[in-house]
């Protein structure tokens, strides 16, 4: 952002000074802030991250506890197949938890 | 709200009919009638904004503007230059959300997002069209997107497993994260207001303290102002990411 009168005119195109100006202003300030580099969480609060990464971890063992519980159900083999899915779901939240913080090229080619 | 010495933090929640006797003959509650509000907010910026048609926008027309290419932009960067194909889905969900939030924080409005009911349909909507896209674009090739890449073959039945299972728990961090957010906001803002009426009637001494609970009641309110559009904005983008996944699947 130089604001030198002297300064080269070429480098700075009209889109990036008008960008540079709204960035200025507010105007273009949630896109950016919420960042889409590292996914979703760049610029969030301690709070927030920790919030995000216990949803992850839960939601994937709560998927898991609700399908092994239904699976013993069905087969009637009762304590059995929880037991293998509790420790699935912790694997899986584990895994999202690794997919929120890995870095972006790492997370498209481990797919 | 503050009955009888106790903190009821969790009767806002409690749904009630709207609409008088007819409502309560087809059980419309007022979180229906709040859902119906933020469609037709939503629909009102649109058509009123832009009915204009200025060349330079107004301030509602700006306002309808920035709403459209913000989401526009979104899908296009997150999912690419298929993302148009999704963009109304996308526009329609972050507005019913931003909007059904925003009116929560409204005195006497109920904030229909503060509901896993509603949250979780939302989910398994978003979750079955993703799936449903990617089926729909890659037929049975959809599968191999739980088969992780350069893995030896004999550690497959246990990842395909893990997989899976960190695929279906989209359902439950995406509602409970929504979900948590608004219902936790509402809490603290009841339980300082209640804090607020019961110290300031319980004797002079207190006013300091009910004055204190006053002004992180008004701090939280914009605090909530804040969470309201970022859970309508992560609830979007993590849409679009599921999107962007489904088709591009590697």
């Amino acid at each position: 952002m130089s604001e030198e009168p002297g300064d080269e005119r070429l480098p700075p195109s009209f889109e990036e000074r008008l960008k540079a100006a709204r960035g200025r202003q507010g105007l273009d300030a949630p896109p950016p802030l919420s960042a889409r580099d590292t996914g979703d969480i760049g610029g969030m609060s301690p709070w927030g991250i920790g919030l995000r990464v216990g949803v992850e971890m839960v939601s994937a063992l709560v998927v898991a506890v609700a399908i092994g519980w239904g699976l013993d159900y069905l087969f009637g083999t009762k304590p059995i197949l929880i037991a293998v899915f509790v420790l699935l779901g912790g694997a899986a939240g584990v895994l999202n938890v690794w997919r929120l913080f890995a870095p972006r090229p790492t997370r498209d080619r481990g797919r | 709200m503050a009955a009888g010495g106790s903190i009821d933090a969790l009767g806002q929640f409690e749904l009630h009919h709207a609409l008088g006797p007819v409502g309560a003959s087809v059980n419309f509650t007022q979180s229906n009638l709040m859902m119906v509000v933020a469609g037709l907010l939503t629909f009102g910026l649109l058509y009123l904004g832009m009915r204009p048609r200025a060349m330079v926008p107004g301030r509602l027309q700006s306002a309808a503007e920035m709403a459209y290419e913000t989401v526009y932009n979104m899908c296009t960067e997150t999912i690419g230059p298929e993302g148009r194909a999704y963009f109304p889905f996308v526009f329609t969900l972050f507005f019913f959300i931003l909007f059904g939030n925003l009116l929560g924080v409204f005195p006497l409005f109920f904030t229909f997002t503060s509901h896993i009911a509603v949250t979780l349909a939302l989910t398994v909507f978003v979750v079955g069209l993703v799936t449903w896209v990617a089926i729909r674009l890659h037929g049975w090739h959809f599968f191999s997107y739980f088969v992780p890449q350069g893995v030896p073959a004999l550690l497959l039945p246990l990842l395909v497993p893990i997989e899976i299972l960190s695929y279906l728990s989209r359902l439950i961090s995406l509602s409970v994260r929504l979900f948590a957010n608004m219902m936790a906001g509402h809490v603290m803002l009841e339980v300082f207001g209640a804090f607020v009426v019961m110290l300031g009637s319980a004797g002079i001494i207190f006013l300091l303290p009910a004055g204190f609970s006053l002004a992180v009641n008004v701090v939280l309110i914009g605090f909530e102002l804040l969470v309201a559009t970022l859970q309508a904005y992560v609830f979007a983008v993590l849409t679009c990411i599921y999107l962007h996944d489904a088709v591009h699947l590697h």
